[in-house]
């Protein structure tokens, strides 16, 4: 019995919600950027679910463009924390707050 | 001419400005005296020119209205500029007119000299302007404004000399107390008007008079309007209670006193009351009233005036009482012999204020009259005129005085009661024996002023005012014989105003008619009597001066409540002055507007400041915290479509 | 009477792969975000990667596969790691300036799963939306999807291509020491 794509769904949710606990309570910058990552990958798992189900290679194509996208913004990332450290010797986020009142 | 009359309002205020804007830089003060007083004899002339023309009319044409412009078209309320040229009307403005020419004249020779020349003419003809509103307004806005306008002059010319000290206070202080007791009166005024408007849905003379006689209105609204109305005439003509600020009004310039305080304003109230004379008539219980305090207050101001020491203040108070006998007139539904009144106390009162002004001139500043004595040989034309206007007001025949005076008497006995000419006629004996205890402790008798004093007749432009009023307080009178002595005619002055009156006397209550001879004996008895107290004031203060100290000290209790005013301003201080500022202090300044007022302003913003305090931590600047809201949000976006699943 | 042959016949392979799979991948996730020590975490994520692969797999979207694992857990994990080497963060101390933070978003987090579980559930797609298992085949091969990036989504090929480039130089220049 094939698998039903409302399982496929789910774990996706899983996945998304598990990165934006993640995002949300850890306080290493690093940590942060893998949540992110990994909320990133979620998206791909439901888009390649439809695409599978739907039998429309255009969601295999856009996780083909997410994958791009989310090299570049790690590589991007991982540079900024890296200036960041240098300046403040510190990687945890609540540290790092010169937006506050 | 009649078509012009807006012309008598429009001089004067032209002069107003002509002399205030450019007043300071006119150094020549002849030019500024005749733009001042050439303003005022215009005037005189378009109203004698509007009377000839309404005498060539039928009797029953002789109200025209000139309009000039819509001014207030609100609703129900339809107000215009526009001036009512009746018999009523034209004898005002000749009055105001004649009597303020003489009087602009008088004070170009008085105010010589003085450093604000031109600011004190721009203020008179300020103040004819506000007067020719009053009394040629055809509703009630008009009149209301005119009310108003000639209580502000009033105000500015008493306080002219603002810089001057005036018995406890300033001069200053004596304006404000003639506006705000005029206020007061005022508001009653006002009240009236909401109610006329109320009830009969216009404030136009014409059509709230017709609507009176027609439309079917219960008493108590009568009352109760005419009541307002009358408290308003209280405040500004000086009846009881709100008579106090005439006395005090005497810090002005004397001719100030004269055309205001004695000729004009005051008399304001008169002419409001003769106006309305259909809404009073249809008030008995009102004209009971205004009769009782127009008498009591006669009796009540000449027994005042009796023991005073200033020459002005006996004058004033004076005229407290004369203004007592014209409501005393009205109140009784003699409407004529009001206004007949009112035109030869004009010409009397202003001749003896003039004539004051003329010997505090040359006495430099000297008001006590104490300090006066046999000035007849250094002014003989000053006495010879102030002697007629005594003689006037005394009601001495064939003077004025008698005529208009005895017709109030006359009416007081017939259509009121005998206990009302009872007042009258003892006022009247009072009146000639202060009068004459002016008169002979002024300028007959032993001169009882130092020697630093050098009196001197005035120069020409301030005597021959006074013998134009002479003149008139003369022979003024014999305009108004009663119909007993002037054969077919009957009573011309009351003749020439009966028009106005003719619904008004219709609700008239009176009580049937008298024989001739009555109204002989009476007017006997009233002059017999003032002869008399014209006799004994010369016995007192010139054949035997020790009897009046004498008989002061032997009535200490009664002459010190005299000489007090029957402490009147210290009750009235008391009671109402006094508690209204504390309250102020206390309570209105500090608690309501200091704590209340700004507390509601300054709390607001301080609310805020609070509030913004603590919503300002939001902005933590760590970035998971917006993250979380954020998250928040979603949450609710969820929620809000899974609802509307 | 059912044998065991039978039985196992409801649960059929692909769904026995796709639990072990999908197990795996959530476990990894969960750890992945409460290891303290940054290293776990970045290995916990080379596993949920690994098995997301599995599950493209399953799905018959092969290049996507290769790529997730070639692309994701080859180059960017590793990305990570250097970048962990270098910069040599402490242990987390997982305490938090603001209290109940934590709690507060893992209630958040929960909340929001089960509004979406809900969702989905309500919505059932399953109903309409059948596998159609040679069009998905059809559809993940290397050939299509290379034929649909040099045809139809040229534009936004070539313009990942600038991205890249731009990023490239971005970290570059970021992460330089200070010009002489």
């Amino acid at each position: 019995m094939p698998v039903p794509i409302e399982y496929y769904l789910i774990l996706s949710a899983f996945m998304f919600l598990t990165g934006v606990a993640g995002v949300l309570t850890r306080r290493n910058a690093i940590v942060v950027f893998m949540s992110i990552e990994l909320m990133l990958n979620s998206a791909n798992l439901t888009l390649v679910t439809f695409s599978s189900y739907l039998g429309n290679p255009a969601g295999q194509i856009f996780v083909f463009f997410v994958m791009t996208v989310a090299a570049a913004e790690a590589a991007v990332g991982l540079a900024i924390i890296i200036a960041l450290f240098r300046n403040k010797l510190t990687m945890n986020i609540d540290e790092i707050n010169i937006l506050k009142w | 001419m009649t078509q012009y009359i807006y012309l008598t309002v429009l001089l004067p205020f032209l002069g107003f400005l002509v002399n205030g804007i450019f007043g300071s830089r006119i150094k020549n003060e002849k030019i500024i005296g005749i733009i001042g007083s050439g303003t005022i004899g215009l005037s005189f002339l378009v109203a004698v020119g509007a009377f000839i023309q309404t005498l060539g009319l039928p009797v029953e044409e002789r109200k025209t209205i000139v309009t000039l412009f819509n001014w207030i078209k609100v609703g129900g309320l339809n107000v215009n500029i526009a001036y009512q040229v009746d018999q009523l009307s034209l004898v005002m403005a000749l009055i105001v007119t004649g009597v303020g020419f003489i009087i602009h004249v008088y004070s170009i020779g008085y105010m010589h000299g003085d450093k604000s020349f031109w600011r004190f003419f721009s203020y008179l003809n300020l103040f004819i302007f506000a007067m020719m509103n009053l009394i040629l307004g055809d509703n009630f806005v008009l009149l209301f404004l005119g009310w108003e306008g000639v209580g502000l002059c009033s105000y500015l010319l008493i306080g002219f000399w603002y810089d001057r000290k005036f018995e406890k206070g300033t001069t200053g202080d004596a304006a404000k107390k003639a506006f705000i007791v005029n206020r007061i009166g005022d508001f009653g005024f006002l009240l009236g008007m909401f109610l006329i408007f109320m009830t009969f849905g216009s404030l136009n003379f014409g059509e709230v008079f017709a609507r009176a006689s027609s439309f079917n209105v219960p008493v108590s609204i009568f009352n109760f309007i005419a009541l307002f109305l009358f408290i308003g005439a209280t405040g500004k003509s000086a009846q009881i209670p709100l008579y106090i600020w005439l006395p005090d009004a005497m810090a002005g310039p004397t001719p100030v006193s004269a055309l205001i305080h004695a000729a004009t304003m005051v008399t304001a109230g008169v002419y409001m009351v003769a106006r309305c004379s259909i809404i009073f008539a249809s008030a008995p219980a009102i004209m009971i009233l205004i009769a009782i305090v127009g008498a009591l207050t006669a009796i009540f101001a000449a027994s005042i005036g009796l023991v005073q020491n200033d020459i002005k203040k006996i004058l004033a108070y004076s005229t407290v009482s004369q203004l007592g006998y014209m409501f005393l007139a009205l109140g009784v539904g003699a409407f004529t012999a009001g206004i007949f009144h009112v035109m030869t106390h004009a010409f009397f009162k202003a001749l003896l204020f003039l004539g004051a002004g003329s010997v505090i001139h040359s006495m430099h500043d000297e008001q006590d009259i104490q300090h006066y004595g046999g000035l007849k040989k250094y002014m003989p034309r000053t006495a010879m005129t102030f002697l007629v206007a005594a003689l006037a007001i005394s009601g001495i025949p064939p003077l004025s005085g008698f005529f208009s005076k005895d017709d109030i008497l006359w009416y007081a006995f017939a259509n009121g009661s005998f206990l009302l000419w009872l007042i009258g006629a003892v006022t009247a004996l009072l009146t000639a024996f202060y009068m004459f205890r002016l008169y002979f402790l002024t300028f007959e008798g032993k001169e009882r002023f130092g020697h630093d004093k050098h009196p001197h007749e005035s120069p020409g432009l301030m005597t021959i005012p006074l013998m134009v009023l002479a003149v008139l307080s003369a022979i003024g009178g014999f305009i108004g014989i009663p119909a007993l002595f002037s054969g077919e005619g009957g009573n011309r002055f009351e003749n020439w105003l009966e028009p106005v009156f003719k619904s008004a006397n219709f609700k008239v209550i009176s009580y049937g008619t008298y024989s001739s001879f009555e109204e002989i004996s009476l007017m006997l008895i009233t002059v017999a009597g003032a002869a008399l107290a014209i006799y004994f004031a010369r016995y007192i203060y010139i054949k035997n001066p020790h009897f009046a100290v004498s008989a002061s000290r032997k009535f200490k209790g009664i002459y010190n409540i005299l000489l007090n005013k029957y402490f009147v301003d210290e009750f009235y201080d008391a009671a109402i002055v006094t508690p209204i500022l504390r309250s102020s202090d206390n309570f209105l300044w500090r608690i309501f507007d200091i704590r209340i007022i700004d507390g509601l302003v300054n709390g607001t913003a301080s609310l805020i400041e609070t509030i913004s305090g603590k919503i300002r931590k939001i902005q933590t600047g760590v970035t998971q915290i917006y993250a979380v809201v954020m998250m928040l949000g979603i949450v609710i976006a969820f929620f809000w479509i899974i609802l509307s699943l | 009477m059912k044998t065991s042959e039978d039985t196992i016949k409801i649960m059929s392979i692909e769904l026995i792969l796709f639990i072990i799979f999908g197990l795996v991948a959530a476990v990894s996730a969960i750890l992945m975000i409460t290891r303290s020590n940054p290293v776990m975490s970045a290995l916990f994520l080379i596993v949920n990667f690994g098995s997301l692969a599995g599950l493209y797999i399953l799905l018959n979207a092969q290049f996507i596969a290769v790529a997730e694992v070639i692309v994701y857990a080859g180059a960017i994990m590793v990305l990570f790691l250097f970048v962990i080497m270098l910069l040599r963060p402490e242990h987390e101390k997982l305490a938090f300036k603001i209290p109940g933070i934590k709690t507060f978003s893992i209630v958040i987090a929960v909340i929001v799963f089960l509004q979406l579980a809900y969702i989905i559930f309500f919505a059932h797609p399953g109903t309409s939306l059948k596998p159609d298992v040679a069009a998905s085949i059809k559809a993940g091969t290397v050939e299509t999807i290379g034929r649909e990036l040099f045809t139809n989504y040229v534009l936004p090929f070539e313009a990942a291509g600038y991205l890249l480039l731009a990023a490239t130089i971005g970290a570059v220049v970021l992460a330089k020491k200070k010009f002489e």
